[in-house]
């Protein structure tokens, strides 16, 4: 099977830029989404090069969002526990996972999400979530070691 | 959810500030039409008179990388000095020009091409004889034909062995039209 294309950046942004403003601006405000809106698109933008292939780059952009918004959020509540975003973007991938991946925190839940419910490498988990590879892996298999730990106990 | 010209901007300008675009484009308006310029941290990569960015941005990102962007800061260098070539202030350009992945005898030819003085024409076969291969005319004008920076490297300058036009990727009414500009007709 030959990989999907990946396009012009150009392409790309006309095409997910109205729908990252929308998450953002429900998660953030107006006013906040802003700011929001130009750091997703700047780490997409930072990994674009080094995407293997143009598949699910809708589901790629807005994790890229929802984690912006997470940093956001946490920022402005550096000592309040944070509450996780509900999940109103519908995401069929994502909802067959939501329930697997229901106790599981923001990022984690992200990881397992995009590695299982994507099938995106590392690398592109990594730039969603804003870390390095390694912590992407990491996060990945922390939160499948949990689902396990839930599911067989 | 409309994104405002404001907020795109933004986003255009600190991609280009930040380094993170393969290839910067935008379109140029002249006196032979809109062009499409687009400039790599290279050079000018490519202008072309085929103004609507569509049909451009997948050459684009074959010769630079993917991350193609209109991004109106990366051509500033070119949109001057273009602008006053048109207003018939700049006979030469000092632009640097990315040429990646064009093969030698193209890159031998367009070197001797952008020898050709302002103002002046010259014969596909006389370029051939430059380049060394006399008989190589018809594929001096392959190259012409296929010349990624047309205005900048001279085509228009070159000409039949009669002094017919021949041919322009912009129209051959453009290819006069340049060279009146350049008091060569």
């Amino acid at each position: 099977m030959q990989a999907v294309a990946i396009p012009p950046f150009e392409r790309f942004y006309e095409e997910h830029r109205s729908d990252v403003l929308r998450l953002l601006r429900r998660r953030l405000g107006a006013d906040r989404a802003e700011d929001a809106f130009q750091e997703t698109f700047l780490r997409a933008l930072r990994a674009y090069g080094r995407l293997d292939h143009g598949e699910h780059l809708r589901a790629w952009v807005l994790t890229i969002a929802r984690n912006v918004a997470l940093d956001t959020l946490r920022r402005a509540r550096p000592t309040s526990e944070l509450v996780d975003a509900p999940a109103d973007d519908a995401e069929p991938a994502y909802a067959e996972l939501a329930e697997l991946t229901d106790g599981l925190g923001p990022k984690e839940r992200a990881a397992v999400v995009l590695r299982y419910g994507y099938d995106l490498s590392y690398d592109q988990i990594a730039s969603a979530l804003g870390s390095s590879p390694d912590a992407a892996r990491q996060a990945t298999s922390t939160g499948v070691r949990r689902i396990r730990r839930r599911i067989t106990s | 959810m409309t994104v405002s010209p404001d907020l795109d901007r933004r986003f255009r300008d600190a991609a280009a500030d930040l380094g993170l675009i393969d290839v910067g484009f935008d379109v140029v308006d002249s006196p032979i039409g809109d062009l499409l310029v687009a400039a790599s941290d290279r050079g000018l990569a490519a202008i072309s008179f085929d103004s609507e960015p569509q049909d451009s941005l997948e050459r684009l990102a074959r010769i630079a990388g993917p991350r193609v962007l209109r991004s109106p800061r990366s051509v500033d260098g070119a949109r001057r000095e273009l602008d006053q070539y048109f207003e018939g202030r700049r006979r030469t350009f000092d632009l640097s020009l990315d040429l990646r992945a064009l093969p030698p005898f193209t890159l031998s030819v367009l070197d001797q091409l952008a020898r050709v003085p302002y103002g002046e024409t010259t014969t596909y076969g006389a370029l051939a004889r430059r380049v060394g291969h006399p008989r190589a005319a018809r594929a001096v004008g392959t190259v012409m034909n296929r010349n990624r920076i047309p205005i900048v490297l001279p085509c228009h300058r070159v000409v039949g062995a009669t002094g017919s036009l021949t041919g322009y990727a912009g129209g051959l009414d453009v290819k006069e039209k340049l060279l009146e500009l350049e008091g060569a007709r």
